[in-house]
C-alpha cells in the first residue's frame, strides 16, 4: 500500500516544517491498517478470505481428478459411492454424473471470485473516474452525467443481463460485461459526491493557482484522496458481484459446462438434494457463504478504517 | 411538490424508453431470427412467416407498433416459439402467481424487519438488539438461491411439513416457504438500515434538545426521530422491490409455482424474444412507476428535498 507515496494526507498542521522536527507523518493509510487490525473480527475474516482464494487458485494441485473426468466406478451409484472420501480421492465426494467435486469447487470458486474482484475493478476505475470528472467539472456537464446515471441506475440490470445473454451466448465473459455495463453507477454517484467536498480543499486551490490543467487535477489530486471511499465502496459491492453471478448461473443462463460457478454448482446440488447426496449441496453452500461472511466483516471492518466516523 | 412529480416523471419516461430501445435493439441484434431452425425454411415460407409478425418492415417502425400495440392496446404482441399464445396470456397466467408471493415477501419484510430494526435501535447493546444484529448478518449471507434449497432441505425432506414446490392456488402451504426464502435477504437489510438509521438520529442534536425539554422517551422517538430515521428506509424499498421482482425467477425455477419467473426463464432459454421483450417492458415498468411512488413519498417525509 506504501506505493500510494504521492497520495499521502500529510498532516501537515502536526508537521512543525520550522522548528525542523523529525515528526513522522503517518499516512492514511497507515493509519486505516493499524485501525482495521483493531477490528478482530475483520482479521479474521480477511485471513480467511485469503485461504478460499488459496484454495481456489492452488487447490486443484491436490485434485486427484479433473473436473470433466468422469468416474465409472462410481456413475449411477453417486449415493452408494460417491459420497466424500480421502480413500477413493473425492474429497468432497462426486456430483451426479460422476465427477469429482472438490475439483469442481475448485474450479467454481475460482470463476465466482474472480467475477467479484473483476466485476469490482471495471465499477471502480469506470465510476470514479466518471464521478470525479461530473462532480469536478459541475455545471452543464455534471447535469448531463448524472442524469445519465439516474436513468441507468433504475433499470432492472438483471433483465438486461439476461437479454445481454440470451443475445450474445451464454458466456462468462458475457456476465463480466454486462456487469461492468451496470456496476459503475452507484460508485459514480459516490466519488462525485466526494469530489464536490474535495474540490474546495485549500490543496486544489492551490493547484489550479499554480495552473495545474484540470484533467491533471482530478487524476493526481482528486481521485487519489477518493481512493479510501472508493475501497470501501468497492469492498462492499464484490459479495452483490458474486451473488449475482451466481443467481445467472443458478438460472442456467451464466457458466457453461464443464466450467462451473458457486452458482451453477448450488443449483446442481439442489437438484439432487432428493435422492439424499446433500454434500453435492453442502460443499458450494459452505464456501459460498462463508465467502460472503468473510466480505460482510471486512466491509465492515474496512469503513471503519478509512471512515473513522464515530459511529 | 408538484414541482418534484413533474421532475420524477421527467426521469421516468426517458428510463422506460432507454428500456425499450435497449431490449429492441437487443433482440434484433441476435444472431439468427426467431424463425431460424435447424432445418432451414423456404425462403418464401419465410418471408411470409416474417410479414405476419411484421418483421419485414423497418426496424423503427416495429419499435413503434410495438409501443403503440402496448399503450393503446395492452397488447404485447404473439409470441414467436408458442403460436397459439400470446405474450398477454402468459402474462394473465404467471402475473397473479408472481403478484401473490411477491406482495407477501414485501409485506413480511417491511412489518419484520423494520420494527425489528427500531427496536435493537431503541435498546442498543441488550440481548434484542444482538438478536437483531445476528439476524441481519447472518441473513445478509443467504439470498434466496441458497435460502430456497435449504427450506426445501429442511421443511420438506427432513421434516415433511410444507410442500417444497407446486402452486396449488396459493394455498398458504404451498406459500409459506416461498415467501420465507424470496423475504429473508431483505429483512435482514431493513433490519440493518432502520436499526443503524435510528441510531444516528437519536444522536442527533435535535433528540438532545428534546430530551433536555423534558419530552417523555416515547414522544421523543415517535414524534421526532421515528420520521427521519425512515428515509434511508424508504429509499430502499426500490432496489427491494426490483430484487423481489428478479427473485421470482429463482422461486419459480426452484418451487415450480409458475410465475412470471418461469416463463420469462423459459423464453431466456428457448430465445423466444417476444415474451421476454413483453416481460422485461412490463416489469421495467412496474419498477419504474413504484420508484416513482418511493420518490414522492420520500419528498413527502422529508421536507429538505426540494428541486
Amino acid at each position: 500500500m506504501l506505493k500510494f507515496k504521492g497520495t499521502r494526507f500529510l498532516a501537515v498542521d502536526d508537521l512543525d516544517i520550522a522548528s525542523g522536527d523529525e515528526m513522522k507523518g503517518r499516512s492514511l493509510w497507515v493509519d486505516a491498517r493499524i485501525r482495521y487490525a483493531k477490528n478482530k473480527m475483520a482479521v479474521i475474516c480477511l485471513f480467511l478470505l485469503g485461504l478460499i482464494c488459496l484454495f481456489s487458485i492452488f487447490g486443484n494441485v491436490f485434485a486427484a481428478y479433473t473436473i470433466e473426468e468422469i468416474d465409472w466406478s462410481v456413475l449411477g451409484m453417486t449415493y452408494e459411492k460417491g459420497y466424500p472420501s480421502f480413500a477413493t480421492g473425492h474429497y468432497f465426494g462426486t456430483d451426479e454424473m460422476g465427477r469429482d467435486l472438490y475439483a469442481r469447487v475448485v474450479q467454481g470458486s475460482r470463476i465466482s471470485l474472480a467475477v467479484g474482484f473483476i466485476g469490482a475493478f471495471i465499477s471502480t476505475f469506470v465510476g470514479t473516474i466518471y464521478g470525479a470528472i461530473s462532480g469536478y467539472v459541475g455545471g452543464r456537464l455534471d447535469g448531463v452525467m448524472m442524469r445519465i446515471v439516474d436513468i441507468l441506475i433504475t433499470i432492472p440490470f438483471m433483465f438486461v443481463l439476461i437479454l445481454l445473454l440470451v443475445v450474445f451466448g451464454r458466456s462468462i465473459l458475457m456476465i463480466f460485461v454486462g456487469i461492468a455495463l451496470f456496476s459503475w453507477l452507484g460508485m459514480a454517484r459516490v466519488a462525485r459526491g466526494q469530489t464536490m467536498t474535495l474540490k474546495n480543499k485549500e490543496y486544489i486551490e492551490a493547484a489550479r493557482a499554480m495552473g495545474v490543467s484540470q484533467l491533471k487535477i482530478i487524476i493526481r489530486h482528486i481521485v487519489p484522496n477518493l481512493l479510501g471511499i472508493v475501497i470501501v465502496y468497492g469492498s462492499l459491492m464484490i459479495p452483490g458481484f458474486i451473488i449475482a453471478e451466481s443467481f445467472i448461473s443458478f438460472l442456467g443462463l451464466g457458466v457453461q459446462e464443464p466450467n462451473t460457478s458457486w452458482g451453477a454448482l448450488i443449483s446442481e446440488g439442489a437438484g439432487t438434494m432428493t435422492y439424499g447426496t446433500i454434500w453435492q449441496l453442502a460443499f458450494p453452500l459452505f464456501f459460498f457463504t462463508v465467502t460472503m461472511f468473510c466480505f460482510y466483516f471486512i466491509g465492515d471492518g474496512l469503513r471503519d478504517a478509512f471512515d473513522p466516523k464515530d459511529r | 411538490m408538484l414541482n418534484l412529480i413533474v421532475r420524477r416523471v421527467g426521469i421516468a419516461i426517458p428510463t422506460l424508453l432507454t428500456i425499450l430501445v435497449i431490449s429492441f435493439l437487443l433482440m434484433h441484434a441476435a444472431p439468427g431470427g426467431p424463425f431460424t431452425s435447424e432445418k432451414p425454411l423456404p425462403p418464401q415460407v419465410l418471408a411470409n412467416i416474417e410479414a405476419k409478425y411484421g418483421l419485414d418492415q423497418p426496424i423503427y417502425k416495429q419499435m413503434i407498433n410495438y409501443t403503440f400495440g402496448i399503450l393503446t392496446e395492452f397488447d404485447f404482441g404473439p409470441s414467436f416459439k408458442y403460436k397459439d399464445r400470446t405474450v398477454n396470456e402468459i402474462i394473465a397466467q404467471g402475473f397473479p402467481v408472481t403478484i401473490t408471493y411477491g406482495f407477501w415477501s414485501f409485506i413480511i419484510a417491511v412489518a419484520v424487519g423494520i420494527p425489528l430494526g427500531l427496536f435493537a435501535a431503541l435498546r442498543q447493546n441488550t440481548k434484542t438488539d444482538y438478536f437483531a444484529v445476528s439476524f441481519s448478518i447472518t441473513a445478509s449471507v443467504l439470498p434466496n438461491f441458497v435460502m430456497a434449497p435449504l427450506l426445501i432441505l429442511v421443511f420438506t425432506l427432513w421434516l415433511g411439513l410444507l410442500p417444497g414446490g407446486g402452486w396449488n392456488d396459493g394455498s398458504w402451504q404451498n406459500l409459506v416457504l416461498p415467501v420465507i426464502a424470496l423475504s429473508t435477504s431483505y429483512t435482514a437489510e431493513l433490519t440493518r438500515l432502520s436499526r443503524a438509521s435510528l441510531l444516528e438520529v437519536l444522536r442527533s442534536n435535535y433528540i438532545r434538545t428534546a430530551r433536555a425539554k423534558g419530552l417523555p422517551e416515547r414522544i421523543v422517538v415517535l414524534r421526532h426521530a421515528l420520521k427521519p430515521a425512515m428515509l434511508p428506509v424508504i429509499t430502499y424499498l426500490g432496489p427491494m422491490f426490483v430484487g423481489l421482482i428478479t427473485g421470482s425467477f429463482i422461486i419459480d425455477s426452484i418451487f415450480s409455482t409458475g410465475g412470471m419467473g418461469y416463463f420469462f426463464i423459459n423464453s431466456a432459454l428457448n430465445r423466444d424474444y417476444s415474451v421476454m421483450l413483453g416481460i422485461t417492458l412490463l416489469f421495467g415498468g412496474l419498477v419504474v412507476l413504484f420508484n416513482l411512488f418511493v420518490d414522492l413519498a420520500y419528498g413527502w417525509l422529508d421536507p429538505q428535498i426540494r428541486y
